[in-house]
C-alpha cells in the first residue's frame, strides 16, 4: 500500500481548502457584519448627540455672553440715569460739574464711559465733558437724537458722527421746567468691543454684534472668512421667527429700554433660550459655519458667535477619525484571525478525517484476519478428511504387514492402499494450494480482476461448507463481463462475507444460495441470494454497523458487513440489501468499471 | 463370535472401506452407511448392531442430528461420536444428547476398539439389567 503518501492527512485537498474558506466565510461574516453595524449605529447616535451637544454648549456660552453684554448695557444706562435722578437737570448744565461726574464715573468704571453731554430738546448740546469740543453741538440734525429724545432710553447704533470716531451713545431723558432734557454718555468703543469679543472658543470661533442694518457693530471680524452681508441679515429674520415661535407675544416693539424698568434688577424677557437660535451657514468661499445668534437690545442688535463647523466638531471629526481607523485595522485583523481559526478548524478536521480512514483500514486488516482465520479453520476440517483416511490406510498396511503380504489377496490389498495414500495425500496438496492461492493474494495491490472466476474460487473455498449444510449453489454468471480492476483480496472478503453470512443463515435448515453476476450501464452488480430466513427490518439498518452481530458470542466479530461495506464505498461502489422475513435475503454489490474493454471472462 | 456388532457412519466412503477392514480384522462385526438416513435404515434391519461409530459433520442429515434420531428409536444403542478439530464442540453437545463417547479423527485403532468393547459391555449390561427388572417382575407377579 502506498503508506508514504497517506502518512499524513493532506490538507491541501480542494475539499478541505473549500471548506476552510467557507468557514473562514461564515466567521468574517458572524463577526463584521454585526461590528459594522453596531460601530454604525454608534457613530450616528455620537454624531447627533455631539451635534447636540456643540450645539448646546455653544448656545449656553452665547445666551451668558449675551446676558453680560446686556447687563453691561443696562448698567451704563442706569450709571447715567442715577446721576440724571440725583442731581437733576440744574447742577448737570455746568460743564465742570459734568466734568466731576464724568470723572467719577470714569474712575469708577475704568473709562468705559468717554463723554457726558446734557442736550435740551431742541437739540442742542448744554453742557459737555470730554474729550472732544463738542460744546455747544447740534443734535437736533443727528438721527439718535430725533428717536432718543420720544423715548426714556436709548442706545444707539455704532456710528462715526461729529467726531469721525466709531462710537455709540447712550442717552436717558427727564423732564424739568416743562422741558425735555437728554443726558447723554459716549461708551467707549474699545472697552465694549473687548467686551464682545470676549467670546473666543477653538481655534475659529469669534463673537460680535450687528446692527439691523447689517453693520458691525464691534469689529468685524478680521482676515477670518465670513459670510455675506445679505447672508447675515437673514439671521435677522431668522432670529425673529424664531422668537415669535418661542414667544408669541413678544414684537420688536416691545421696547425694553423704552419701559421704565431698565433699572431694575435684571430681567432676560427673552427666556434663558427663547431667543437664541442656531444655524449653519456656508460662505462664499465654502467654509461651513456654525452660527449661534441672540437678540441684543431690543432685538436692534444680534449678537453673533461663528465657528468654522470644522473648529466646532473637531474633536467629533478626530473620535471619528479613530473609529474608522480602530475599524480599518479590525477588518484585516478579523479576516486574518478568521482564515487562522479556519485553518486550524480544518486541519483538526482532516486529522480526523485521517484517523478514520486509518481506523477503517485497520478494520478491514482486522477483517482480513479474521477471514482468513475462518478460512483456515474451514480447510484444517477439510484436510482432516484426507488425513484420516491416510493414517487409516497406513494403519490397515500395518495390519496386513503384520499377517505378511506373501499372499496374492494380501499384496494387492497393500497396493490399493498404497494408491488410496497417494488419491488422499493429492487431495490434501489441492486444499493447501486453494489455501495458498487464496494466501497469495492477500495483497491490498489494485489488479485486474475477472469477477466469474472470483465468484467460483470463493465458491470452491466454501464448498465443504455448503455441501454439510445442505445447501444448493446456483450461478448465473453473465458472459463477457468485462475485467475491472481491483484489490482481489478485498473483492475476496466481499464475496466472502456475504456468502459466508448465507451459509450460516442457512446452516440448519439448507437452502439456495443463488450467484448472479451481470452488467448494468457503468456497473458491476453481483447478486448473492439465500433462501434463509431473512433480516428483521429492526436489523437492516444497522446491518453495516461494525461489532453489530445476531451470532452468539464467539461466533462473529460483527466486523464482515461493516468491511464489505467499506471496502466497497472505498472502490466507488455501493451494497443493497433486499430482504424478507421468512423468505430469504439478496445482497447487491454494485461496482463501477472503470475499464471498459469487454474481455470474455474464463480460464 | 465376534466382540461386538458396530455400524460405522461416515461420509468418506474410502474411509469408511478401510475401516471396516481394519475392524473386522479386530473381529468386530461391521455394517457401514454413508449417511444419516442410510444409517438408520440400516439400524432398524440389523437390530444387533451393539455400538454405532458416527461422524458428527456430514452432509444433509449430520451426526448430531443422527444421533438424536438413533437415541430416540434405539435408546440402548450406544454411540461413538467421531469428529475433527473444528467440531470438537458439537461432539461435546453430541454428549450431552447421550453420546457414549468421542473420539477425535484420525484416531488410534486400538483405543477406538477398547471403546467399542466398553459400550458394547455397557450396552449387554443395561440390556441385562432390564431383562432383570423385567424378570423380577414377572416373578414378583407368580408369587
Amino acid at each position: 500500500m502506498d503508506t508514504e503518501k497517506t502518512l499524513r492527512p493532506d490538507i491541501h485537498h480542494p475539499e478541505y481548502a473549500r471548506l476552510r474558506f467557507r468557514i473562514a466565510l461564515t466567521v468574517i461574516l458572524v463577526a463584521i457584519v454585526p461590528m459594522v453595524l453596531v460601530s454604525g449605529i454608534i457613530l450616528y447616535q455620537f454624531d447627533r448627540f455631539s451635534n447636540q451637544m456643540v450645539h448646546a454648549h455653544l448656545g449656553e456660552l452665547v445666551l451668558k455672553h449675551r446676558q453680560n453684554i446686556d447687563f453691561f448695557l443696562r448698567q451704563r444706562l442706569s450709571d447715567i440715569s442715577h446721576l440724571f435722578r440725583s442731581f437733576g437737570v440744574e447742577p448737570l448744565r455746568d460743564p465742570a460739574f459734568l466734568q466731576q461726574r464724568l470723572q467719577v464715573l470714569q474712575e469708577e468704571y475704568s473709562y468705559v464711559f468717554v463723554d457726558l453731554g446734557l442736550i435740551d430738546d431742541q437739540g442742542r448740546q448744554v453742557a459737555y465733558a470730554g474729550p472732544y469740543e463738542l460744546q455747544r453741538a447740534d443734535y437736533s440734525g443727528a438721527d439718535w437724537f430725533r428717536t432718543a429724545i420720544h423715548r426714556q432710553a436709548f442706545i444707539s447704533d455704532v456710528f462715526l458722527g461729529l467726531r469721525g470716531h466709531p462710537h455709540f451713545i447712550v442717552a436717558v431723558k427727564r423732564s424739568w421746567e416743562g422741558r425735555e432734557w437728554l443726558l447723554r454718555a459716549t461708551i467707549d468703543f474699545v472697552a465694549f468691543n473687548s467686551l464682545v469679543e470676549n467670546l473666543a472658543i477653538g481655534k475659529t470661533g469669534m463673537a460680535f454684534i450687528l446692527n439691523r442694518k447689517g453693520e458691525f457693530q464691534t469689529r468685524a471680524p478680521v482676515g477670518a472668512p465670513k459670510l455675506t452681508k445679505q447672508q447675515y441679515l437673514n439671521l435677522f429674520k431668522k432670529g425673529e421667527d424664531t422668537l415669535r415661535r418661542v414667544s408669541p407675544g413678544l414684537t420688536t416693539s416691545d421696547l425694553l429700554y423704552e419701559g421704565h424698568g431698565f433699572a431694575d434688577e435684571y430681567l432676560d424677557r427673552y427666556g434663558p433660550f427663547g431667543s437664541m437660535f442656531t444655524v449653519e451657514k456656508i460662505s462664499e468661499g465654502g467654509t461651513r459655519f456654525i452660527i449661534v445668534a441672540a437678540f441684543l437690545k431690543d432685538n436692534q442688535w444680534l449678537l453673533i458667535f461663528q465657528q468654522e463647523m470644522a473648529d466646532a466638531f473637531a474633536q467629533l471629526k478626530q473620535t471619528q477619525l479613530v473609529t474608522a481607523l480602530v475599524a480599518l485595522f479590525a477588518v484585516p485583523a478579523v479576516v486574518a484571525l478568521a482564515f487562522l481559526v479556519a485553518g486550524r478548524v480544518v486541519r483538526r478536521i482532516a486529522r480526523l478525517d485521517f484517523e478514520k480512514e486509518l481506523m477503517n483500514r485497520q478494520v478491514i486488516e482486522t477483517g482480513k484476519l479474521a477471514t482468513i482465520g475462518e478460512l483456515a479453520a474451514g480447510i484444517a476440517h477439510e484436510i482432516n478428511n484426507p488425513v484420516a483416511i491416510m493414517v487409516e490406510e497406513a494403519g490397515w498396511m500395518q495390519d496386513l504387514m503384520s499377517d505378511g503380504i506373501q499372499t496374492e489377496e494380501n499384496r494387492l490389498e497393500f497396493e490399493r492402499a498404497l494408491r488410496q495414500i497417494q488419491t488422499q495425500g493429492r487431495r490434501c496438496k489441492e486444499i493447501t494450494h486453494k489455501l495458498l492461492s487464496f494466501a497469495r493474494k492477500t495483497e491490498g495491490r489494485v489488479q485486474e480482476v475477472r469477477i466469474n472466476s472470483l465468484v467460483q474460487e470463493v465458491l470452491e473455498l466454501l464448498s465443504q461448507r455448503t455441501r454439510f449444510a445442505n445447501i444448493e449453489v446456483k450461478t448465473e454468471l453473465a458472459e463477457n463481463l468485462p475485467v475491472f480492476e481491483a484489490s482481489l483480496t478485498e473483492m475476496q472478503q466481499v464475496l466472502m462475507n456475504i456468502l459466508q453470512n448465507a451459509v450460516d443463515a442457512m446452516e440448519r435448515t439448507g437452502g439456495t444460495i443463488t450467484v448472479s453476476t451481470r452488467r448494468e450501464g457503468g456497473h458491476l452488480r453481483i447478486s448473492i441470494t439465500d433462501t434463509g430466513p431473512g433480516i428483521p427490518a429492526g436489523n437492516l439498518a444497522r446491518l453495516f454497523d461494525p461489532f453489530f452481530t445476531t451470532k452468539p458470542v464467539g461466533k462473529g466479530t460483527g466486523l464482515g458487513l461493516s468491511i464489505c461495506y467499506g471496502i466497497v464505498h472505498k472502490m466507488g461502489g455501493r451494497i443493497e440489501v433486499e430482504s424478507q422475513v421468512g423468505k430469504g435475503t439478496t445482497f447487491h454489490v454494485l461496482l463501477p468499471m472503470k475499464k471498459t474493454t469487454a474481455e470474455t471472462q474464463g480460464e | 463370535m465376534a466382540l461386538a456388532t458396530i455400524l460405522l457412519v461416515d461420509d468418506e466412503i474410502p474411509f469408511v472401506e478401510t475401516m471396516t477392514k481394519r475392524l473386522v480384522k479386530r473381529e468386530l462385526e461391521v455394517i457401514s452407511a454413508f449417511d444419516g438416513p442410510s444409517a438408520l435404515a440400516a439400524l432398524r434391519q440389523n437390530p444387533r448392531v451393539e455400538v454405532v461409530i458416527l461422524d458428527v459433520k456430514m452432509p444433509g442429515m449430520d451426526g448430531i442430528e443422527t444421533l438424536a434420531e438413533i437415541k430416540k428409536h434405539h435408546p440402548l444403542v450406544e454411540v461413538i461420536m467421531l469428529t475433527g478439530h473444528a467440531t470438537v464442540e458439537s461432539a461435546i453437545e453430541g454428549m450431552k444428547k447421550g453420546a457414549f463417547d468421542y473420539l477425535m479423527k484420525p484416531c488410534d485403532i486400538e483405543m477406538l476398539v477398547a471403546k467399542v468393547t466398553e459400550a458394547a459391555q455397557r450396552k449387554r449390561r443395561q440390556e441385562e439389567k432390564i431383562i432383570e427388572a423385567q424378570m423380577r417382575e414377572i416373578t414378583s407377579r407368580r408369587t
